[in-house]
């Protein structure tokens, strides 16, 4: 026989002005299976709790209900005092009177008509309530952080330096990322390469860091705390461990031609290679697709010349398999393809090229050793068009969003440009100047005031090739008058937009992505570095366009949150998760196609010889979120939710 | 009132948006009408259509459903399920005779606490003119014996 306790708060006059608690006492005392049926001013006070716990223990209740706010308020507080009296906290339910019914409802007759049905509604719900145990599953305390950029980088080494194990992974051959292809940083303008390489070089030497370069992500399995992850290291034909990267593999090989990615195809790389000259780790990679040997099964120079013996073309693939508690995805961005605006004659016309390709251009240790040359004849521009929002703002062709960074970089290329070409001139389309952010806006002022940028402000229509020169036909939207320039060289502000392979790569370790692939948040402003997966982490740009200073500080976020995570030997989640029942199951499967979570797996039943007699559905508890939908979708009534059972809510329904 | 027909509505809604934005809606101390019982639920996408079946057998003159907007949904996918699963339960809702503008659906976020009072009072007008629902008040009996433990 369930006894009830039902406990009734005036909330001072925030309940009892507008429903007639006495009434409303007297009426759940009659009520079937309640024991106590109390009211008092406060119940959330000191002496409130306390006589909750008095009538609990003198009453030997088997449930609470307490009438008064709403649980997002007091649940916590009530249970807590359940579970000091020796009730079992999840026996503990609260029926919202305050925020849903005398705070929304003049009337006193209708609105404790309306108290009434909330109260017997719960007192059903309460008497069907099930004793819960929260659930606790071990962590592991060693983090992956995926993607080897400043975000990734920032993310393992504050991890590490706290004390915690990292695994590095990038897919590249080395550490680095878009940060390390920069040639100057705005607002700053401190070179890039100086505050990132250091970075780099102390993440691959840090002892409690694990740096897997030039590998890639095959499958990760399990839930927060407890991740098993294989990475596949692809083969780099080159033994890391002989290999001392002196280089002398990479002066030696004849496969020169081949268009550099690193430079943005603006220089030349051999077969063997390093992305560049401070790659970290400095080990030589064979480009299997243009080796000559791969290619012609002749040649070997490389290996001839290693005095390491380190060349190995029989090298296979290699995997890993780790155990983590929790994961960091820094997998960050790439810029759009320009070929998308046929009009500004990207890959048409050699001059016209995008920002990143003028970064390598200004870099000191670009293709041109800095020297701001034109790709077509290596002439010196003299007069350089950028065109913003090439792609960004633009729901026509482009992508609807602002890529953030552009308003800063080309402000920042206009300077660049100012300082190494002293009579050149620079003239800048642009839609918005965006330059919120800590010294970006005097920055942007200075490209304008000091090095003299001519902005326009208006759209380009059109670029095309006329005696040497490309001419840039567009609009001056504040004079209201077209504008043609003949300029030597066109830079587009191309849009940031997610990896090629961010939707698929969500998919492999099981978060949610926007329709552009970059990766959702748990919630845009109050938790923006969690996923919606539990232990798993977001960082940079693969989140939304981003900045350095941003993507920094994104990735100090994650770590604390990981290291948050691995302050506990074991973690503590609410119990309100499905649970299967295996008798009744029939293996349709319809709860494996609605789990978010990837929560429920197929489990073989077998008989003492072991022979598979049934296949049913099981439900990790450290995945399931407790959202019902499988519950909903189960056919065979097999599935139900922990504290929101179907007899619950059925009783619920029936109590009103 | 003079003894205007006032309906029983049952709304079934997520934690997550609907809920909190009907508790926005008494900490704005906003005023609607009180003929509405909240159910609660972690998600739109554990409602099952026979809470729906079973809130008008138990004499319900109405059932509202609310979660959070699409693509807000904390559990990613639970909102496009119930909104799938609506879909398909209306034509039967029409099937077995029961009017489906007895059963009304929509998005209401944690912050939209007037759109939940408007929501709730356009909801009652609605359910107002359509009368009491008498369709099961033969099983209603039957149904009502005390759900005692």
């Amino acid at each position: 026989m369930a006894k009830i306790g039902v406990f009734i708060c005036h909330c001072g006059e925030n309940v009892g002005a507008k429903v007639d608690c006495t009434k409303l006492a007297a009426a759940l005392g009659d009520h079937p299976g309640v024991a106590v049926s109390v009211e008092y001013k406060y119940f959330c006070s000191d002496p409130g709790q306390e006589s909750v716990k008095k009538a609990i223990r003198d009453n030997n209740l088997t449930g609470v209900v307490v009438a008064a706010c709403s649980p997002r308020m007091h649940e916590a507080t009530f249970r807590k005092a359940c579970a000091e009296a020796g009730l079992n906290p999840y026996l503990c339910e609260i029926a919202n009177i305050r925020e849903q019914c005398s705070w929304v409802h003049t009337d006193k007759d209708l609105a404790t008509e309306k108290a009434m049905d909330i109260t017997r509604s719960m007192v059903e719900k309460v008497k069907r309530n099930n004793k819960l145990q929260p659930i606790e599953v071990p962590v592991t305390r060693r983090a992956l952080v995926i993607g080897g950029g400043i975000a990734g980088i920032q993310a393992a080494l504050d991890i590490a330096n706290a004390g915690q194990d990292v695994v590095l992974v990038e897919r590249e051959p080395s550490l680095g990322g878009h940060m390390a292809q920069l040639s100057e940083t705005f607002p700053t303008l401190d070179c890039s390469q100086c505050i990132m390489t250091p970075r780099m070089v102390e993440a691959a030497q840090h002892p409690k860091i694990r740096l897997l370069t030039y590998s890639e992500i095959e499958s990760v399995d399990g839930y927060i705390g407890n991740f098993t992850v294989r990475v596949r290291m692809k083969s780099r034909y080159v033994d890391i461990d002989k290999c001392t990267g002196c280089g002398d593999c990479i002066t030696k090989c004849p496969a020169k031609k081949i268009s550099s990615e690193f430079d943005c195809s603006l220089g030349k790389r051999t077969a063997i290679y390093t992305p560049f000259a401070q790659s970290v780790p400095n080990i030589p990679v064979i480009d299997k697709a243009n080796c000559i040997y791969f290619k012609n099964g002749k040649c070997k120079i490389c290996a001839k010349t290693c005095q390491c013996d380190a060349i190995n073309f029989d090298m296979p693939d290699t995997f890993v398999d780790l155990e983590v508690g929790a994961i960091v995805v820094a997998t960050g961005f790439q810029v759009q393809n320009n070929s998308l605006y046929g009009e500004y004659g990207y890959g048409k016309y050699p001059d016209v090229i995008n920002g990143l390709q003028f970064e390598r251009l200004a870099s000191a240790s670009g293709p041109t050793a800095g020297k701001i040359m034109r790709p077509s004849d290596g002439a010196e521009p003299q007069t350089v068009v950028f065109i913003q929002c090439a792609g960004s703002r633009d729901p026509s062709k482009g992508v609807r969003y602002c890529s953030k960074i552009c308003c800063m970089y080309t402000a920042k290329h206009a300077m660049l440009y100012a300082h190494k070409v002293h009579d050149g001139k620079t003239h800048i389309f642009y839609m918005d100047i965006r330059a919120a952010g800590k010294g970006y806006d005097e920055f942007s002022r200075r490209a304008i005031e000091e090095d003299e940028a001519a902005y326009i402000r208006g759209r380009v229509s059109k670029v095309w090739q006329e005696n040497g020169k490309l001419m840039v036909r567009g609009v001056d939207t504040l004079l209201g008058k077209p504008v043609e320039i003949a300029a030597d060289m066109v830079v587009l502000a191309t849009a940031i937009v997610a990896q090629p392979d961010a939707k698929e790569f969500a998919k492999t370790i099981g978060i949610g992505y926007d329709e552009y692939g970059f990766y959702n948040e748990a919630h845009l402003k109050l938790r923006p570095v969690e996923s919606s997966t539990a232990g798993v982490f977001l960082a940079g740009a693969c989140q939304s366009p981003k900045d350095i200073p941003d993507s920094v500080a994104q990735a100090s976020a994650t770590a604390s949150k990981v290291l948050a995570l691995f302050s506990k030997d074991k973690l503590e989640r609410e119990p309100v998760v499905a649970t299967n029942n295996e008798v009744t199951c029939a293996g349709c499967w319809g709860c494996v196609l609605a789990c978010p979570y990837n929560a429920i797996e197929k489990k073989d039943i077998v008989d003492r010889s072991g022979r598979v007699i049934k296949r049913v559905a099981s439900i990790n508890p450290g995945l399931c979120q407790g959202c019902g939908t499988c519950v909903t979708f189960c056919r065979s009534n097999s599935i139900d939710l922990a504290g929101f059972t179907e007899k619950q809510i059925f009783a619920e329904v029936m109590g009103l | 009132m003079s003894e205007p027909f006032e309906p029983k509505i049952i709304a079934f809604v997520c934690t997550y948006c609907t809920y909190a934005g009907a508790d926005l809606a008494g900490t704005s101390r906003l005023k609607y009408a009180p003929n509405v019982r909240i159910i609660r639920l972690p998600c739109t996408g554990r409602i099952s259509p026979m809470f729906i079946l079973k809130a008008l057998q138990k004499g319900a003159d109405g059932v509202l459903i609310s979660g959070c907007h699409p693509g807000d949904c904390h559990f990613t996918h639970g909102n496009y399920h119930a909104r799938r699963r609506w879909m398909v339960f209306r034509a039967l809702l029409d099937f077995i005779g029961i009017p489906p503008e007895r059963v009304k659906y929509s998005w209401i976020s944690a912050a939209e606490g007037v759109k939940f009072a408007e929501f709730i009072n356009s909801v009652t007008n609605d359910i107002r003119k359509l009368g009491p629902f008498e369709q099961y008040s033969q099983l209603i009996e039957q149904t009502q014996a005390p759900a005692s433990l």
